[in-house]
């Protein structure tokens, strides 16, 4: 298929996994260990679980799967807190607008997937203006869409605001639990328990961040940073230039998916979703509160913000779950597999933790796909 | 308004019932032994074993690229029958029938049944109708139980593949899946992929009159995919599977689709397709049989079954690297990026 077939044509593939045990070995010479390199996206996780590319590494690289999942880093309160906004018994009917994913994500005590058994309207949405649809079509009741990811899919949430805002509509409100990648980025690498030696950075969000923004992550801790798209042959080439400067000594950012990302990124979508919202300090499940790493709302758009709206703040925030190590999973110091609950108490089918739930969670990869 | 569509009263059993059934499904159901009218079908069977099998289908949309929920119904049951080896024999239907629907929709349903029925072979013999109120159902519902004979000496099941027998596919996985889900509300989208949904009883007649024992198990990947239907057969035979990703016949636009919405054609539902596990020396017949009907023109074989990893299906990537093909878990949802 056009397009596709390109980026995953097996002589290409042999020749950078050649490449990669070229530079492997040179970095054997002057390190005792092996190298950590973290896929900081989740979709990098599955697609290099789907095309078998772990399999190929030499034995010295290591690859661990960073906080890049969106659904894997919602925090347990504001899981709790969207569940409780689509519990039947509340005074007003609410159309709970989400991403397939976070359906099934386990709150403290139930799931969106429980609560639509239950009666309420819980509808799934692949685009942010379909909430926007549904808010016009029903326009006596509140709709809410539920906001999750990086800033891959905020900008489209603050595009949709826009438009609800020109449109005059008052019952489209959104729940703000965005994240942006690079404070977490930063939290990440000040943490003393995360040996990680480069990264393969993700190529949704540096298409929006653009190459410039990694810059002072690798200046500062002298990491390599390579940008890479999603095929398989996008993959092998970011990992293949990662391992060249680990055995050159360097740390630069690299760009290794020119097609989609530029340097200064996606200016326009960057100010529309600054024009909407403001960073704001954010919890992250497993990394704990990071300053200025999630998104509020500016005070002129707080009329769709869900969180006033609806009282939320009084929903009472239930613990993380016990022994549930989707924090080291997610910070890249142990592999799903070393975590107790790890197919035993927590599978796809009854998922603990988040990291087992999204399709791109970690855990679910390793379940899914490791031999 | 009562002349054109399905009203309580049709499901009563007085009068208004026999005119439904008159008007529109003995119009197109006309067996004998249905014509009869009883309550039960009482049939004369050749000697041998019988395959019988039920589903119910409750597809929405009810027309959709490629079929419908009559033709489906048909399909299904019939595929399922015969995927012990069988030669499908007959059918019963059974109605559900939300108040309210257009008669116009149920006569169309009705006629693709009995066209369905004829390409399969197989006689609806008996059916039953019944009416609930609006809500009750979303619709309407089908269910379908069918029956088939065993030749003698024919054992297919999916406990008996054997280390070293090949897998065979009939043709492109995920075209029912992505048909479904390009004309479902949420994920609209514009593809030409139309539903596979077919009747594979001939298919299976020759391979089983050619090939006998040396075809050792027929499985169809319908919902769960062709991963796990694999992943059941290497369960239930105690042995590995491993296939290669290359050899998998898969339509451009069903890889498009999956790469938009983030799903993967190995789970995608298929309702005109079988696995068939081969003794290594039928394999090649087995696939030149597959490839002279019209519904296994793009047959592969996919892969072998091997000693290794007992109850695990390995799929060989294109990339050279190799991964475990898990069960379809919960509900294919898409995803957020």
């Amino acid at each position: 298929m056009k397009y596709v077939d390109e980026f995953r044509d097996p002589k290409t593939a042999k020749a950078l996994v050649e490449r990669i045990h070229r530079s492997a070995s040179r970095i054997v010479r002057h390190r005792d260990a092996s190298v950590k390199i973290m896929e900081i996206c989740g979709s990098h996780t599955v697609a290099i679980f789907r095309s078998g590319i772990k399999a190929l590494l030499p034995d010295n690289v290591v690859l661990v799967s960073g906080p890049g999942c969106p659904v894997c880093v919602t925090a347990m309160e504001d899981m709790d807190r969207m569940i409780a906004l689509s519990d039947p018994t509340r005074k007003e009917d609410v159309i709970v607008a989400t991403f397939g994913d976070m359906i099934r994500v386990p709150g403290t005590r139930t799931s969106l997937e429980m609560e639509k058994a239950g009666g309420a309207d819980v509808r799934i949405a692949s685009t942010p203006l379909e909430a926007l649809k549904w808010a016009q079509d029903n326009s006596d009741k509140p709709v809410v869409f539920l906001g999750v990811g990086f800033e891959t899919t905020s900008p489209t949430v603050a595009a949709t605001v826009l438009k609800a805002r020109e449109l005059g509509l008052r019952n489209l409100f959104v729940y703000p639990a965005f994240k942006l990648l690079p404070p977490a980025l930063t939290a990440l690498l000040e943490s003393p328990d995360a040996a990680i030696d480069g990264f393969l950075c993700p190529g949704h969000v540096s298409v929006m961040l653009g190459a410039d923004s990694y810059r002072p992550v690798a200046a500062k801790y002298g990491k390599p940073c390579v940008i890479a798209g999603f095929e398989p042959l996008d993959i092998l080439l970011g990992l293949s230039k990662v391992c060249d400067q680990l055995a050159n000594n360097l740390h630069e950012v690299e760009n290794a998916y020119g097609r989609a990302v530029t340097n200064e990124g996606n200016r326009k979508a960057m100010s529309m979703l600054m024009e909407v919202f403001k960073p704001e300090d954010a919890p992250w499940r497993g990394l704990g509160n990071i300053p200025a790493s999630g998104l509020a709302f500016r005070d002129e758009f707080s009329s769709f913000d869900a969180v006033g709206r609806f009282d939320l703040d009084m929903v009472e925030a239930g613990p993380e779950p016990h022994a549930c190590a989707c924090g080291e999973v997610l910070r890249g110091m142990i592999h799903p597999v070393d975590c107790p609950l790890f197919g035993i108490e927590c599978t796809p089918e009854n998922p603990v933790g988040s990291c087992m739930v999204s399709s791109e969670g970690s855990c679910a990869a390793w379940y899914r796909y490791n031999t | 308004m009562s002349d054109d569509r399905v009203l309580l009263s049709h499901g009563a059993g007085g009068k208004r019932s026999s005119e439904l059934i008159e008007s529109i499904f003995l119009k197109y159901f006309n067996d004998p032994v249905l014509l009869e009218l009883n309550d039960m079908a009482v049939l004369d069977l050749p000697h041998g074993r019988v395959s019988m099998s039920t589903d119910t289908y409750v597809i929405d949309p009810l027309f959709f690229p490629g079929g419908d929920i009559g033709s489906l119904a048909v399909h299904g049951t019939v595929n399922d029958v015969a995927m012990a080896g069988a030669v499908p024999f007959a059918i019963s239907a059974g109605f559900i029938l939300e108040e309210g629907l257009p008669f116009e929709v149920l006569e169309r349903i009705a006629a693709s049944m009995a066209v369905a029925a004829v390409e399969a072979g197989v006689r609806i013999v008996t059916a039953d109708t019944k009416v609930v109120p609006r809500g009750a159902v979303d619709k309407l519902f089908i269910n379908t139980t069918g029956i088939g004979i065993i030749p003698r000496g024919v054992n297919v099941r999916g406990s008996l593949a054997e280390e070293g027998d090949r897998v065979l596919i009939s043709g492109t996985i995920g075209d029912h899946g992505i048909a479904i889900a390009s004309s479902r509300d949420g994920i609209a989208f514009e593809t030409t992929v139309e539903s596979d949904s077919a009747p594979l009883s001939g298919m299976i007649n020759e391979l089983i009159s050619a090939l006998g024992q040396d075809i050792h198990v027929l499985r169809d990947p319908t919902r769960g995919g062709l991963a796990t239907v694999l992943c059941e057969i290497a369960s239930q035979s105690t042995v590995g599977i491993r296939i290669e990703e290359t050899s998998i016949p898969v339509r451009d636009a069903v890889k498009g689709a999956c790469e938009l919405l983030g799903y993967e054609p190995l789970y995608l539902a298929n309702e005109g397709k079988l696995v068939a596990v081969a003794a290594p020396e039928a394999a090649e017949r087995a696939l030149e049989i597959m490839k002279l009907s019209k519904y296994g023109k793009d047959a592969c074989i996919i892969g072998e079954i091997t000693g290794e990893n007992p109850g695990k299906v390995i799929l060989k990537t294109a990339m050279g690297g190799s991964r475990l093909v898990d069960k379809l878990s919960g509900e294919m949802l898409p995803r957020i990026c």
